[in-house]
């Protein structure tokens, strides 16, 4: 058992390139996904009736496929369209578009329960709407969002491993190369294990100091 | 696509629907235990769920499901693809089960608990005549939340050999070269599945809601 860690360990190279590799990618799509959100929300509360339900289609939708289906429609299924993409770009862009209707459905439940005083007083005070929305409307959203989209990012993670099967070289697909390479299923795919693991706790961790920050702005 | 094709991928819905639904009846009293054994704080043993439910939480089912593919025969348990896939599903959503379970218990209140034991129950009583009917109520929306989840997790399960709707959508998409109208069957089939009970979750959240209102 002990040979089989030493195994694993000689390939650290190729687990901490897939563990790198990881992180970016959920990274970057979580960012992304944050930016198409906080583009969505409006248009999810918009009192166009054709802009809202088109919005709230797409969230709903979106939130009843598997990610891994999705995933495959991307990363096979848009060449009928005549768009072909690499490995990576279509993994960023399933996970980009699928998290985006998590973040935008999350985004729009803290903006809701937001009170509605400080939005008014600032109003009141003929803030502009850029700079109402950066100063007024958006620290406490955040502050308040943090816990819930930090839960999303552990998601991301997690939906990242999905995209092994796209042959995407991240964690999991590291630990299964080794795995076939020297066939030491416990040690290779143990270690992923503890790594994902360790890059959650990274996020509650960072999720709790948020928190903190939150608890002592109140 | 041939009817042959759609029957197929309609196969895969059968082993989906009833994979899931071994996982959920399994899953839900083994989540309710370690939240009991977190509650009552077992010595050791709640130690260990705790790092257990935190680990699993954290663990990709990909991940999961290939380490017991692959390692359980290595060291002498002979697994299948379609045990593997259960095992891997009981272990992720009884995690996620056993937090729902156990911030309803965390939320129970204790006068309840120290009435019922001033009338002279027993544990065993106070907690299936008091404790469970109420965690149930409360848990309801967390669990129906866990049971969509677990139906959006289980393509994965195709990575090992199960071949569910999207396994047999892949395999349909690669034989025929036309890889979308396998696809959106499948997703047809998936989105009734999981509208039904993120549906089932909004009308119980509505109901205990007005409830409340009314009470």
């Amino acid at each position: 058992m002990i040979h089989d860690f030493g195994i694993v360990w000689s390939e650290r190279a190729l687990l901490l390139s897939g563990l790198a590799n990881t992180t970016i990618l959920s990274t970057l799509s979580a960012a992304a996904a944050l930016v198409l959100g906080f583009v969505l929300t409006p248009a999810l509360m918009s009192k166009q009736r054709l802009v809202s339900s088109m919005a709230r289609g797409f969230v709903d939708g979106m939130r009843c496929v598997p990610f891994l289906l999705f995933a495959y429609i991307v990363y096979y299924g848009f060449p009928s369209f005549g768009v072909r993409l690499d490995n990576w770009t279509s993994g960023l862009a399933a996970l980009t578009i699928y998290n985006a209707a998590y973040m935008a459905e999350i985004l729009r439940g803290a903006w809701a329960a937001q009170p509605r005083e400080p939005i008014e007083a600032g109003v009141a005070f003929g803030f502009p709407e850029i700079r109402l929305f950066r100063r007024i409307i958006l620290p406490p959203l955040l502050l308040s969002a943090g816990p819930v989209i930090g839960n999303q990012m552990i998601q991301i993670i997690k939906d990242s491993a999905f995209l092994t099967i796209i042959a995407l070289p991240e964690l999991t697909h590291a630990a299964s190369s080794i795995q076939s390479r020297h066939y030491v299923p416990f040690a290779a795919f143990i270690t992923a294990v503890f790594l994902y693991w360790g890059l959650c706790l990274v996020i509650e961790a960072g999720v709790s100091s948020i928190g903190r920050v939150a608890e002592a702005r109140r | 696509m041939s009817g042959g094709d759609i029957a197929a991928i309609f196969q895969g819905a059968v082993v989906t629907v009833s994979l899931s639904l071994v996982g959920i009846l399994i899953g839900l009293p083994i989540g309710l235990g370690l939240a009991l054994v977190r509650w009552a704080n077992v010595p050791i043993a709640a130690g260990i769920v705790t790092l257990y439910v935190s680990m699993l939480r954290a663990t990709p089912l990909v991940t999961l499901l290939l380490l017991l593919f692959f390692a359980l025969p290595n060291v002498g348990v002979p697994i299948g693809p379609i045990s593997a896939a259960i095992v891997a599903l009981v272990m992720n959503t009884s995690a996620f089960n056993c937090e729902v379970w156990r911030s309803a218990l965390m939320n129970f209140p204790k006068d309840q608990y120290e009435a019922a034991q001033s009338v002279g129950m027993r544990a065993a009583q106070r907690f299936r005549r008091i404790v469970l009917p109420q965690i149930v109520r409360v848990s309801l929306p967390g669990l129906v939340n866990e049971m969509s989840l677990l139906i959006k997790v289980t393509p994965v399960l195709a990575v090992v050999g199960v071949v569910d709707i999207t396994r047999a959508a892949v395999r349909i998409g690669s034989e025929t070269y036309e890889p979308l109208p396998p696809f959106l069957v499948a997703v047809a089939l998936y989105a009734p599945i999981v509208f039904a009970l993120v549906s089932l979750q909004r009308w119980i959240e509505r109901r205990q809601v007005a409830a409340e209102a009314a009470a």
